[in-house]
């Protein structure tokens, strides 16, 4: 079951292209990680996604329906963790998750999704006096009060410490698991490689590589670096086939010193791929 | 660092979630209903911030207590003092504060912040929006102008009437004043292009027109033109239909044409009501300034 399908998406600003002709095929159950640089096109097409925003020309479907001309019921099934609650300082966790609990038809129990969120003991806090990983929380919350099939998180760790960023992973996993099917984007790599079953790189408008953290931009079958140090020094040699090639070196010179055998990085893919070495 | 991890994907499949239902897409009951709840909610969360109640809601007390008590000269040859016209004349000035000043500095702060575009992402209809905002004023303006006549009763002589006939009167002027200043905040809300600068630009017209309205200048001390002016906006009319309640037919002689013209101040407020509401329809947005 398809939950997103995206054909030949545009959308430009005057004269800036946004997005670039996207294609994207999002199953339901999976988390789906939109890696890219600010200014890659990421958030205008999820803002596209959600209904927020029009599109020029392209083919969207989402949960079965257009998000530019969806109805309003249509809004019960999605759910969009937006970035800070700023303009509500003076409400309650609890009272704004409640609140937003009446406006979906069939909404989570609200004391479960503040429990959920871990902000149990917050619960009676106004918003403004909460630390940025609790607001962060309370934005997810409020992401997910309505029970939605389809999650969208932009960049959802930004200026979350790593103890804020590891219960925040932890919360994404548990939804996850629940069956929410989840897109994410961010520019952390690092984010997206423990959170996403499958990614796509996002340059300059166009998606320039899709696949598992694993095998994303022929980063399984890439060339291997095989180094050792030997008497005169460190060697180094470039293989497709590093087992071979280790076995070789062994058959002829027995055991070496300082053996490694590396592939790149999947950070060293994704620089390559948004072309940030040719700037 | 991401070997340890199982994450469910492709390869699982999601448990059945039961088949959304199918909704009519207009349901003015459910519009009310949430229009009721963010009324309250909207009602909570103004007496919530103290700055905005000090900012908006004291606004017209403040006036009044001031310039009540500087000018009270008993008009020639009339039972009416500058006091009492000010006491009058600042009902209007309280009105437009709670409505006009609030909405428009309120909801472009709530636009700039995300407020909005969180809420346009749910299922609320967007009029329960609209609702909330004008329930919430109706409250607040009820309690504003509650202060401001038993101040004007307590200390500046200001007299409630005693037939049912000026209160009928009061009720439609308070409505369509109301109606058409809230509609006019809405739509100014759209504005000013940043939260940090939403309050200097809803807050010079604000200032502008209780200067040339006879608000926080009697009528009586205003050139003619200034008064014909301000007569294209609705504070000079909703001030007027205020002085026609409290301050009685006597004083009559005192407006610039002899007389208070209820018919004119229902026409205008009622032109300003319905052109506010098109100017909202036709100019309101969710998204912020960002977004293109």
């Amino acid at each position: 079951m398809t939950a997103v399908r995206v054909r030949g998406l545009h959308k430009r600003y005057g004269d800036v292209v946004a997005v670039d002709g996207i294609d994207l095929d999002i199953q339901r159950g999976e988390v789906f990680g939109l890696l890219g640089p600010n200014g890659a096109g990421k958030t205008t097409t999820v803002e596209i996604l959600e209904g927020y925003r029009g599109r020029d020309s392209g083919e969207v479907d989402v949960l079965g329906m257009d998000p530019g001309k969806a109805p309003n019921s249509w809004r019960d099934r999605i759910g969009v963790v937006w970035q800070s609650t700023a303009d509500t300082p003076e409400l309650t966790v609890a009272e704004i998750i409640g609140n937003f609990a009446r406006y979906y038809r069939r909404p989570r129990d609200p004391g479960q999704v503040i429990e959920q969120v871990e902000l149990t003991e917050q619960a009676g806090k106004r918003v403004h006096a909460l630390s940025g990983g609790q607001r962060r929380r309370l934005d997810v919350a409020l992401g997910i009060i309505g029970d939605p099939d389809l999650l969208f998180l932009d960049e959802p760790t930004t200026g979350l410490d790593p103890e804020a960023r590891r219960r925040f992973a932890d919360l994404i996993r548990g939804l996850a698991a629940e069956g929410t099917t989840i897109l994410l984007t961010s520019h952390y790599l690092d984010e997206v490689e423990t959170l996403a079953g499958r990614i796509a790189v996002i340059a300059r408008g166009k998606i320039v590589a899709e696949g598992s953290p694993k095998t994303l931009g022929g980063r399984a079958t890439a060339v291997s670096t095989v180094q050792w140090v030997g008497e005169d020094g460190l060697h180094t040699i470039e293989t497709d086939t590093p087992a071979k090639a280790v076995a070789d070196l062994y058959a002829k010179s027995g055991e070496v010193s300082g053996l490694t055998v590396t592939r790149p990085t999947l950070e060293d893919v994704y620089l390559k791929l948004i072309g940030a070495d040719d700037e | 660092m991401s070997e340890n991890v199982t994450l469910p994907s492709v390869t699982e499949e999601p448990p059945p979630r039961p088949a959304p239902a199918r909704f009519a897409r207009a349901e003015p009951g459910r519009a009310l209903r949430l229009g009721l709840v963010r009324t309250g909610l909207e009602t909570r969360m103004f007496f919530r911030e103290k700055d905005q109640i000090a900012f908006v809601f004291s606004i017209a007390v403040v006036m009044l207590v001031i310039l009540a008590s500087i000018f009270t000269t008993r008009y020639r040859g009339l039972d009416v003092t500058v006091s009492q016209v000010y006491a009058a004349g600042l009902i209007g000035t309280g009105i437009m504060a709670v409505s006009f000043q609030n909405l428009g500095i309120s909801i472009a702060v709530e636009r700039d912040l995300g407020g909005l575009r969180r809420l346009v992402s749910t299922p609320m209809p967007p009029s329960a929006y609209f609702i909330g905002k004008v329930g919430s004023v109706f409250i607040v303006a009820v309690i504003q102008i509650a202060i401001l006549l038993g101040i004007g009763v307590a200390f500046f002589d200001l007299e409630l009437p005693s037939a049912i006939g000026p209160w009928l009167t009061f009720i439609w002027v308070f409505v369509l004043g109301l109606a058409s200043m809230t509609m006019l905040g809405i739509a100014a809300s759209s504005v000013p292009r940043s939260a940090r600068s939403a309050t200097a630009v809803i807050t010079l017209p604000f200032v502008v027109l209780q200067f040339i309205s006879g608000a926080f200048i009697p009528h009586t001390d205003l050139p003619d033109w200034l008064l014909n002016l301000s007569a294209v906006f609705p504070l000079k009319w909703l001030c007027q239909g205020m002085r026609s309640i409290f301050l009685g037919e006597e004083a009559a002689v005192l407006e610039l044409t002899g007389g208070y013209e209820l018919g004119r101040v229902a026409l205008v407020l009622a032109a300003w009501t319905v052109g506010g509401l098109v100017l909202c329809l036709l100019t309101f947005r969710w998204k912020d300034n960002r977004t293109k």
